[in-house]
């Protein structure tokens, strides 16, 4: 059965989609004369569930702070689709802490994207209500983030990113300190999200299973200095679900992943004297 | 938690001590200082009965609560004047203290100009600066307000200025993302961060601003201009009254903690939901 999904699944996305965003010869020096990126081309196409997979060190999060616009490139451009940056209320940002108001409801933790582009609370109500069940928070709008579990407070933050309805998701390490079972089933949610809505995302990851699992493209990065190592389609035809998860594809697909990432840690020199 | 039956649940020997113990510590939490407060005061009765002590040395405390009663019109009147001006000079401290706050963290540049001009207005003893507060303004409210705000600001200030740049890092990064302005910034995000540090700083400043008032009415009680309960203090002293000056006393530090509690109790109730310092311990 698992056979017949891969044959059927030429990751569509990928092949037809158009170009949302090319980094050309991208590079960023710190001023303290580290070099977190170097010279990376990456093409991101609309509706890409597009992993940056790296150790430690790699610049996978520079990448994504460039991306967002948080911080400029040294050198090398970020070619928008329609050239230009991409509006920034086009943009949502999932962090890897959740990174809520401590004071504010959940209600009012989502609400904070329209309230800053002058959205009363009366007219968000609707969009914050329907992003708050997507991410299955129905009930706890008045509570505050202290009084959420782990799991729960990640969920708001991507209600929060989401609300705005962006064209692209950009999400640092997400799921990176949650226990496995509530990380699965973010997982699992924030596929449905995706497949219902048909964004675009940017997944940073350490995890070899989390990429494989969640995305239609998988990018090995490499470290010292940071730059793309090597790029692993994953195709797998989605829904992915539980099944998916236990199937010999997947852990086909993992092995797979595994070894172009060991082989990106190796091409460091040094780098596998340090264990981390 | 501590109300766990022990008729209904087991619990092994080191657990039920537990509940023994918190059981023990809660009593004792009012009981503890409450009775030795009292055995304090009876000693001290004590002594001056044993000693033979003149009323105008040490009166008794029975004498003390008897002139608090006697003179309340007195002493009550001057404790409004007093009043007044802590919270005048408190509520400017609030005013003063987060707006040059509020203006430090709009920029460093002004932050680093014009912080250490604070310090130096902190760190003078205000007892010194009076005589040049007495030759500049004339008013006499405004001196006291003066004097007292200049104690009592400080704390506020850096406290306040602390907050506000102690904003998480990300979520800096999250209202840049979302296009905020730089008043939004503030409204919605260091104001509010920097609250549980403007409360610490208030409730240091109450106290302080209540000593400010009470300093300033001293030393301009010493020019026989003042009617608070300094000068009162002042004039019992002079009269060899103790025990007008006791009960006097007994005023202003009954102020003093009225002050902190009121101050307590509003941080908590601003705080209760969210922040680690006022949350119930839960373990």
């Amino acid at each position: 059965m698992m056979q017949e999904n891969v044959a059927q699944a030429p990751a569509s996305a990928s092949d037809v989609a158009p170009t949302l965003l090319a980094l050309r010869g991208v590079g960023k020096v710190f001023s303290n004369g580290v070099t977190a990126l170097s010279d990376v081309d990456l093409t991101i196409r609309e509706g890409d569930f597009l992993s940056l997979l790296g150790p430690s060190g790699c610049g996978k999060s520079t990448a994504l702070r460039l991306i967002a616009g948080l911080s400029t490139p040294t050198s090398g451009v970020l070619d928008w689709r329609g050239g230009g940056s991409l509006d920034r209320s086009n943009i949502g940002f999932v962090f890897q802490e959740p990174t809520l108001l401590p004071w504010a409801s959940v209600f009012d933790n989502v609400w904070l994207p329209l309230r800053l582009k002058g959205v009363s609370r009366a007219k968000a109500a609707p969009a914050v209500t329907e992003m708050l069940a997507r991410v299955h928070l129905t009930g706890f709008e008045d509570a505050v983030p202290r009084e959420l579990s782990g799991g729960m407070k990640m969920r708001v933050s991507i209600a929060r990113a989401m609300v705005t309805k962006p064209r692209v998701l950009l999400m640092d390490e997400p799921f990176a300190a949650l226990d496995e079972i509530t990380r699965f089933k973010l997982n699992n949610d924030l596929l449905e999200l995706w497949q219902d809505e048909r964004f675009t995302v940017v997944f940073v990851t350490h995890s070899v299973f989390e990429s494989v699992f969640l995305s239609n493209r998988v990018v090995v990065m490499a470290a010292r200095p940071g730059r793309v190592f090597d790029e692993l389609p994953i195709e797998a035809a989605y829904p992915r679900d539980e099944a998916f998860r236990t199937s010999p594809d997947y852990a086909a697909l993992c092995r797979q992943a595994s070894d172009v990432l060991v082989k990106a840690i190796n091409s460091t020199a040094g780098a596998h004297h340090d264990g981390h | 938690m501590t109300a766990i039956d022990e008729g209904v649940l087991k619990l092994d020997p080191e657990e039920a001590r537990r509940v023994r113990q918190e059981r023990l510590e809660r009593i004792g939490r009012w009981v503890l200082p409450l009775a030795i407060m009292i055995l304090a005061i009876w000693l001290w009765d004590r002594i001056c009965v044993w000693n033979e002590i003149p009323q105008y040395i040490l009166p008794r405390p029975g004498v003390v609560l008897w002139t608090l009663y006697n003179d309340a019109g007195l002493l009550f009147s001057a404790l409004l004047v007093t009043l007044r001006i802590t919270f005048l000079s408190l509520l400017l401290a609030v005013v003063g203290g987060v707006g040059l706050a509020v203006l430090f963290a709009q920029s460093k540049w002004v932050e680093m100009s014009f912080f250490p001009f604070a310090i130096v207005l902190q760190v003078t003893p205000i007892v010194a600066i009076f005589p040049l507060i007495n030759i500049y303004v004339d008013n006499q409210t405004t001196k006291l307000l003066l004097c007292a705000w200049i104690v009592a600001f400080f704390p506020i200030l850096s406290n306040t200025t602390l907050g506000l740049n102690s904003v998480d890092r990300n979520l800096r990064d999250m209202f840049k993302l979302n296009g905020a302005t730089r008043w939004q910034q503030l409204r919605y995000l260091r104001l509010p961060a920097a609250m549980p540090y403007f409360l610490g700083g208030l409730k240091i400043a109450g106290g302080l601003s209540l000593i400010g008032a009470v300093v300033a009415e001293f030393v301009a009680g010493a020019t026989g201009q003042s009617s608070g309960l300094a000068s009162r203090i002042i004039e019992a002293g002079y009269r060899l009254n103790a025990p007008r000056l006791f009960a006097a006393l007994f005023l202003i530090s009954l102020t003093g903690i009225v002050i902190f509690l009121v101050l307590s109790l509003i941080s908590h109730l601003i705080l209760r939901r969210w922040h680690e310092s006022a949350l119930k311990q839960e373990r």
